[in-house]
């Protein structure tokens, strides 16, 4: 069996693929240095890293693919789920094998993979902007008295940086920072641009998974309740249905919503 | 002190409110503009939803429930003892900035009880409005209702500022209507609604001339019908629900299981439980009127006054008209396959694409997305080309297919031949 190694980057995998062609041949598992060898690999190929071969195989993916496919293959790396590099590769060298269009060839496994994939990917985008929550802190690197929204998430796939368009858009007045707390990073907006932030262990600014109380504005809490009684007062008691409402909003948000707490 | 008499102020009136099922946020898209606060998304956010299920997607309140008309099915009837409340406008506007700057909802659906007049509670309520709009240079999106009776000018004014307007019909005849409702009736209902029209069409003609012509409503008009509380069959209410979808401006009509909030009335039916299923079913039909291409006719007719309860609209149309199908999946044409039970409008869509490339077998169509349980009955595709449905009597697909199937369906559904036991 041919395995090739790579730096697990989306660039690295166009990489891949350049290298596959040039060496024709075709590689069956996808490796980084960290992997255990697996038991049936006979040969292996280190894929080098050069900014050429990404964008040659870049253009030539612009030329085949409509940018809503191109999409998907970027949504479908998002995933990070542990067989979808070999997915998209195995999808891209289809798209320079044939000479037919083959984005909408659904009969294809790896064809329809990506499309199902990318799918779940904007679903947990679109889940990002449903449910965070943002709560105004104290901005913790300044001494002067300045207010930041602040959302804690933990998405399921790193659909955190398909999503910060959108918020730009929507809160361009107010400071805000999104932090995804289970890779570690996040982003920040000024006023005037996006930064990736990663957050200063001193400052304990989440704990628990939680935000950190202490740094809430005092009328942080009073909106808090607010939105929980409001969101109590709506509920029809007639038409009670808890499975309803877990399929539509499933309960690994619940931590970070406000009207959930205690629930 | 002043923060308790705001939040109970916010639970009276969303108890007052939360009885209209509209909250969509969709239909408009909107960016941003001058980095002011605020935008719309086509497709609508949910953010959060209810212990009920339903979902929260905008502030639902009403500006007061204090109200002067009496109908029977609201609960904010005149003659109710509730605790009634009202917020000032400016009260309101800053309450929706707030949740609207935490992510809490995509915008405001105002309503409100009607107080001394319909134009002054419509005055009260652009107030709300215009604070969010022209003070604050709220960019979200706004829902309004329209007070029945009030004037062509309010609504043009309010229409320039909303994204959505409703009027609700509640009652979907007007014997009904009288019966529940001695304060209204259909013209006054049916006025504003086409008063909103007018405006939408004028407003559309305007903005050919002058492209910077504010949008009148951009979401159109959504109304609600109350189901149960009267005796309309499923044919009257269809029927109503196809002509409104005919105006160009109507964009949702919305089925309420009537829920007794006012038990003591005796015009109105003792239920047990408020009638999901009925409701369910209604709009299922909805949904084929407005995304299947289905003629309201073909769904209820005088044959079939209402829904069947035990299986949805689409399989009881095709097992009442067998002569349609089979379907061929690689050949026949998309609104074909869009009838066919079991493929919804996203795995017909795949279908036309990807029988392009090959033909599709049954594999591919599971992959696809196809619910085969259902549609195995109604569909020939490549490697099976002998079709069920023949051999199958009616009878056997509706019992096996309804929602608490008592026939059991073999384990392996799709078999190369099928010979039927009878």
């Amino acid at each position: 069996m041919l395995g090739f190694y790579y730096d697990k980057t989306f660039e690295g995998l166009l990489c891949a693929v350049f290298d596959a062609f040039k060496l024709k041949k075709m590689p069956e598992c996808l490796l980084t240095a960290d992997d255990v060898v697996p038991l049936l690999l006979s040969e292996s190929h280190q894929v080098e890293y050069r900014n050429s071969k990404y964008e040659r195989v870049y253009t030539a993916l612009q030329k085949k693919l409509s940018p809503i496919a191109l999409n998907q293959l970027l949504f479908t790396w998002l995933s990070e789920l542990p067989e979808s590099d070999l997915i998209i590769f195995r999808y891209i060298c289809k798209v320079f094998k044939s000479n037919s269009p083959i984005e909408t060839d659904f009969g294809d496994p790896d064809v329809l993979a990506v499309h199902d994939i990318a799918k779940k990917v904007n679903k947990e985008k679109h889940h990002i902007q449903q449910f965070v929550r943002f709560n105004s802190i104290q901005n913790p690197a300044s001494d002067i008295d300045e207010k930041i929204y602040f959302a804690v998430i933990e998405p399921i796939y790193n659909a955190l940086p398909l999503t910060t368009r959108f918020f730009k858009d929507r809160y361009a007045d107010q400071k805000w920072a999104i932090y995804d707390e289970k890779r570690q990073y996040g982003y920040f907006y000024n006023l005037e641009k996006l930064e990736q932030i990663s957050l200063n262990e001193d400052d304990h600014l989440i704990v628990d998974n939680k935000i950190n109380q202490d740094y809430l504005t005092d009328d942080e809490k009073r909106f808090q309740t607010m939105w929980y009684r409001y969101c109590n007062a709506l509920t029809i008691k007639e038409r009670i249905n808890p499975k309803l409402q877990r399929q539509n909003m499933p309960k690994r948000f619940w931590h970070h919503l406000p009207e959930m707490q205690g629930k | 002190m002043i923060q308790d008499k705001m939040i109970s102020k916010l639970e009276i009136l969303a108890e007052s409110a939360k009885y209209d099922i509209s909250c969509a946020s969709s239909g408009t898209s909107r960016s941003n503009k001058n980095k002011g606060i605020g935008s719309a998304s086509r497709c609508g956010i949910c953010h959060s939803f209810t212990a009920d299920g339903r979902c929260v997607s905008l502030l639902k309140i009403m500006l007061t429930n204090y109200c002067m008309f009496d109908c029977a099915y609201c609960i904010n009837r005149q003659s109710n003892d509730i605790p009634r409340a009202g917020f000032t406008p400016k009260e309101l506007a800053d309450l929706t900035i707030e949740f609207y700057r935490r992510n809490y909802i995509e915008g405001l659906f105002l309503s409100s009880g009607i107080v001394r007049s319909a134009d002054h509670t419509m005055e009260k309520m652009i107030r709300v409005v215009k604070i969010l709009r022209q003070e604050y240079h709220f960019n979200g999106y706004i829902h309004m209702k329209a007070i029945p009776g009030a004037s062509n000018e309010l609504i043009r004014e309010a229409g320039l500022l909303v994204d959505r307007m409703s009027v609700n019909l509640e009652i979907p005849t007007e014997r009904n209507l009288k019966l529940l409702a001695p304060d209204k009736d259909h013209q006054t209902i049916y006025q504003p609604m086409r008063h909103i029209q007018q405006n939408l069409l004028e407003n559309i003609e305007d903005r050919k001339k002058l492209k910077s012509t504010p949008k009148f409503v951009p979401a159109g008009q959504s109304t609600q019908v109350i189901i149960g509380a009267t005796d309309e069959t499923d044919n009257q209410i269809l029927q109503l629900t196809a002509k409104l979808y005919k105006r160009p401006s109507m964009k949702r009509v919305y089925y309420s299981g009537f829920i007794p909030v006012n038990s003591y009335d005796k015009r109105l039916p003792i239920l047990q439980e408020v009638p999901r299923v009925r409701e369910n079913r209604l709009y299922q039909a909805d949904w084929l009127l407005r995304f299947y291409d289905f003629n309201v006719d073909e769904i209820v007719n005088d044959d079939h006054p209402d829904l069947d309860l035990t299986v949805d609209p689409k399989l009881s149309w095709a097992i009442r008209n067998p002569q349609f199908f089979p379907v061929d999946i690689n050949r026949d044409s998309y609104r074909k396959i869009l009838r066919v039970p079991g493929i919804g409008v996203k795995s017909a869509k795949l279908i036309v694409m990807a029988r392009r490339h090959r033909k599709l077998n049954i594999e591919a169509l599971k992959r696809i997305g196809v619910v085969l349980k259902r549609a195995q009955f109604f569909i020939v595709c490549h490697e099976m080309r002998t079709f069920k449905l023949l051999d199958s009597s009616a009878e056997y697909i509706r019992l096996s297919l309804q929602d608490q199937p008592l026939i059991e369906i073999n384990k392996d559904p799709i078999p190369q031949q099928l010979v039927m036991g009878w």
